[in-house]
């Protein structure tokens, strides 16, 4: 009954919770949805041109509305330094900031934060936690402003790809903690890239859809960063016991 | 029981799904339907209906603004930014022939798929930068709607290069290019290298380059794809056969007679046949590849005496100098175990135990005049453009050459990187632009 209704609504669901008809096909929605919930839409848009059209032009402002939240703040680093500047990016896009012996700065629920890091030109900042931020490969320009990060928390970010990861080496020398948790568009190539990182003690690449072999890749990591601890994944996941191993039924008789 | 069930179905609307009934919205095969009531209504009426007009729909259009000779990576991606980049949706035909719709032979499905701007020239580092950021936005510039996003299995590895003593003034000054220009490029000394990569060698070297960012491989049958299903034009499989030019003379500053031609007609030839559509065209972009020296040869370049500029021809041959026989794409095994793993062994001692797996073998364009790509329209036969050439660079730097030929041809020059050190003149002049970095 329900799937039915389903089959008429003109909005397909978007992974992360927020609905438009402007998203591309196929990405992250499992296949038996797919099927059901956007034959009507999809019907649509192979029959009329104008639906194809308007379908393309919302996805094309989707992308724009990214690329402004990514934009660069070369004007803010000019005036108030790099720190200050790399803080305001992540705090305008929803993540929270912590400078050198001061508390967490986050926004609230209306995305208001408190303006008393301007003042702190010159206090690196420490850790940064961009959790479900839109931050993509242009907006890394900012956070590289960040020269002593040591903590980075990239969960759930879902523009962050393999292109970002490739771009993460500047802060190789004080970066230590990294999270890469459930982001949807990191695959192990990207992860082989982190070899830069060697002074990285942590590194969390739990919850990864497009990496293919979890449990393999969390031992490549391993052999490719002797120092850091590898967490997220059970190198144990999919390897079946061989048939030597079955373990043994011990109520069957032993013959004496 | 049939009329107890209809009028109840009937009364909730379309909205419920029945037991055995194929009632439910959309979801029916609505073009399977339509095309078995056609099939019915034509077996009804007698008789089949006659061909007053022959089937022409596997031939190419009779006319044509522009004509792309080749369908590999250069080809589409020269017919997308003409789409892209012209004034009026809509306002420019293009038809893209291509030999073999299978790409068995074609020089971008047989690629690494490497992209790198270890580069000595300026314009080769543009182009890479510039397909570096084509491929990462690849879902914003070819997106379609209903498709699912192109994923290029992108692997972010830089390249390294080692450098002899009598080499590293060479690499340091191409370097400082590279990092002029925007590329991320580091130097190495041979203890960091030793830090960094303790498997190699480093017997010999004096400095080693890294890419640090923007380099790698990728796949190229997934541009080509995404390439295919975005672009709107016509594609056509056939070859061509003939051009049919018209000539024009005229005097130039110093009273010489200068015969120019323009191609007005190609003939494409269907595979398999004799026939042949003829197409009219005003613009002929010659992206044939390792074939393209056969294209530009039957619109006449070439044909004259040598040491004139009709005399010139382009200078693409489907080999490279000490690599194997390119009369067929067969691997020659040997060329391996007796060129390249003796380097490679001396290299890193640990590929000495090294078994190939698989091999595969392709054509490269390679320009043998400089091998460098050749950029722009021939001097006298004026509306054939070239886009080839690249001597085992053309996969990558494909978006940025597509995007030149493009500006060439809608606003006449280049706009936005600067390709005049790769036109054609430069064969006639005898003027190099020799590329030091060849991958």
């Amino acid at each position: 009954m329900a799937a039915s209704w389903l089959s008429l609504r003109l909005v397909a669901p978007m992974w992360n919770g927020t609905r438009g008809i402007h998203r591309l096909g196929g990405a992250v929605v499992p296949e038996g949805n797919q099927k059901k919930e956007r034959t009507m839409l999809q019907f649509l848009t192979d029959h009329f041109y104008d639906v194809e059209a308007l379908r393309g032009y919302l996805l094309q402002r989707e992308m724009c509305k990214v690329h402004l939240k990514n934009r660069s703040f070369t004007w803010l680093e000019e005036q108030h330094g790099p720190y200050s500047a790399g803080a305001f990016f992540i705090l305008k896009q929803g993540g929270a900031v912590k400078f050198r012996d001061k508390e967490w700065i986050r926004p609230d629920k209306y995305g208001h934060f408190s303006p008393e890091f301007w003042n702190f030109r010159e206090v690196p900042v420490e850790a940064v936690d961009a959790s479900d931020c839109e931050i993509n490969y242009e907006g890394l320009d900012n956070l590289l402003l960040l020269k002593e990060l040591q903590s980075l928390s990239l969960q759930r970010c879902p523009h962050v790809d393999d292109w970002c990861l490739s771009r993460l080496y500047p802060l190789a020398d004080s970066l230590q903690e990294l999270s890469l948790a459930g982001c949807p568009r990191v695959s192990e190539r990207g992860l082989a890239c982190l070899h830069h990182l060697q002074n990285l003690r942590r590194l969390d690449i739990s919850d990864l859809p497009a990496v293919s072999n979890p449990g393999l890749t969390q031992i490549l990591v391993e052999e490719m960063l002797p120092n850091c601890q590898v967490v997220g994944v059970d190198w144990a996941e999919g390897l079946k016991l061989g048939p030597e191993e079955q373990p043994q039924d011990t109520a069957s008789p032993v013959p004496a | 029981m049939i009329r107890r069930v209809l009028p109840h179905g009937l009364g909730r609307g379309l909205l419920t799904r029945r037991p055995g009934t194929r009632r439910g919205g959309f979801s029916l095969d609505w073009d399977g339907k339509v095309s078995e009531i056609k099939k019915k209504i034509k077996s009804i009426l007698p008789g089949t209906p006659c061909d007053l007009l022959p089937d022409t729909s596997h031939l190419p259009p009779e006319h044509s603004d522009v004509v792309i000779v080749g369908g590999g990576v250069l080809g589409l991606s020269v017919a997308y930014w003409l789409k892209k980049l012209e004034n009026r949706q809509g306002g420019m035909r293009v038809l893209v022939v291509e030999r073999d719709h299978t790409y068995s032979q074609a020089s971008t499905g047989l690629s690494v798929g490497g992209i790198c701007q270890q580069f000595s020239l300026p314009e080769n580092i543009q182009l890479s930068l510039f397909s570096a950021s084509f491929l990462r936005n690849i879902n914003e510039y070819l997106a379609v709607t209903n498709a699912p996003p192109l994923d290029l299995q992108f692997n972010p590895s830089g390249y390294l290069l080692l450098a002899s003593e009598k080499d590293a003034a060479a690499m340091e000054s191409n370097v400082k290019v590279q990092k002029q220009e925007g590329a991320k490029v580091c130097l190495m000394s041979p203890d960091q290298l030793r830090n960094k990569f303790p498997w190699i060698n480093t017997e010999g070297v004096a400095l080693a380059s890294y890419g640090m960012e923007n380099e790698g491989w990728f796949d190229p049958w997934c541009l080509l794809h995404g390439l295919r299903q975005k672009v709107g034009v016509f594609f056509c499989q056939g070859e061509v056969t003939r051009f049919v030019t018209s000539s024009q003379h005229m005097l130039t500053t110093d009273d010489e007679m200068v015969t120019l031609k323009s191609i007005h007609e190609v003939h494409v030839k269907m595979d398999h046949s004799l026939e042949y559509q003829p197409v009219e065209c005003a613009i002929v972009i010659n992206a044939a590849g390792a074939w393209s020296a056969q294209i530009a040869a039957l619109a006449g370049i070439g044909k004259g005496p040598p040491g004139t500029l009709q005399g010139t021809k382009l200078p693409v041959e489907p080999r490279k100098e000490e690599e194997p026989d390119p009369a067929n794409l067969e691997v020659d095994h040997d060329f391996f175990q007796e060129k390249v793993w003796p380097h490679l062994a001396l290299r890193v001692p640990a590929f000495e135990t090294l078994k190939v797996q698989t091999a595969w073998a392709g054509y490269y364009d390679y320009n043998t005049f400089d091998q460098n790509g050749v950029v722009g329209p021939h001097p006298l036969v004026v509306n054939m453009y070239f886009a080839t050439g690249f001597s085992g660079h053309g996969l990558q730097q494909a978006p940025g050459v597509g995007r030149a030929v493009a500006e060439m041809i809608l606003e006449g020059s280049f706009q936005t990187i600067d390709l005049s050190p790769f036109l054609f003149n430069r064969f006639y002049l005898g003027e190099k632009t020799q590329e030091n970095n060849i991958m």
